[in-house]
């Protein structure tokens, strides 16, 4: 079973841990699993917003990298209109 | 809802034709991390082929290595459900992902893989990553 996927037909992404950076406070950290015209669909996602954290972004992602992301929602959509980036969490950690 | 069993006993076999002994209820997880000593490595195995796909290539590279945790212990996420919540307690602050994998020393998480240092991996980077913490954490001489 070695190397098998389970989901021909999505995107690259999907099933990949990624951060989602927005043009507003909040960035998204969890796992990628379609876009639709409603947005990036994620799961099992930890919120870092700007604003209101006590930890900066950086802290935050570095965080998430070492112990794992504390997920807030199990599904949640981002709109495309404001995602500015979308990175691999296992490429900045 | 879990995959039908006989899809999944391929990858449990995959994970336990190496020695780890597969823990599918909470209180098999308790009698053996309630007290552990030495050296341990959970590998908490999944379904999903983005990731677990390397991870069990991965676990049999690294076990070919000279030095090797005194136990390797396995439980299946979303499969056996209980086994593996119970497991993640024993993981301190380390936050559940799947597949991953848990060096433990005398009962506390020295070195974990989350499934995001899994993803895209090849299975012998992410031996690379196991086999270092092996050399560290695993030693006669730690």
């Amino acid at each position: 079973m070695s190397g098998h996927v389970f989901h021909p037909g999505h995107s690259e992404l999907h099933g990949i841990t990624v951060i989602v950076e927005t043009t507003g406070s909040r960035t998204y950290v969890g796992r990628y699993d379609s876009e639709d015209e409603y947005g990036v669909h994620m799961l099992d996602v930890g919120i870092h917003d700007e604003g209101a954290a006590e930890l900066s972004k950086e802290e935050y992602i570095r965080k998430s990298a070492k112990f794992g992301i504390r997920s807030e929602h199990k599904h949640l959509i981002v709109p495309t209109s404001e995602v500015l980036r979308v990175i691999r969490l296992g490429e900045v950690a | 809802m879990p995959y039908n069993p006989a899809l999944v006993a391929p990858m449990r076999a995959e994970v336990t034709r190496l020695g780890a002994k597969e823990l599918t209820t909470a209180a098999e997880v308790d009698a053996v991390l309630g007290d552990q000593k030495g050296s341990m490595l959970v590998f908490v195995n999944s379904v999903c082929g983005c990731a677990a796909g390397n991870a069990r290539p991965a676990l049999a590279l690294a076990l070919q290595h000279p030095v090797v945790p005194q136990q390797i212990v396995t439980v299946f996420a979303g499969q056996d459900l209980d086994a593996v919540s119970r497991a993640r307690q024993y993981f301190g602050e380390y936050q559940p992902s799947s597949p991953s994998m848990a060096l433990l020393r005398d009962g506390e998480v020295v070195h974990f893989v989350h499934r995001h240092q899994i993803e895209g991996r090849s299975p012998k980077d992410i031996a690379a990553n196991l086999t270092a913490a092996f050399d560290r954490f695993c030693g006669a001489a730690v």
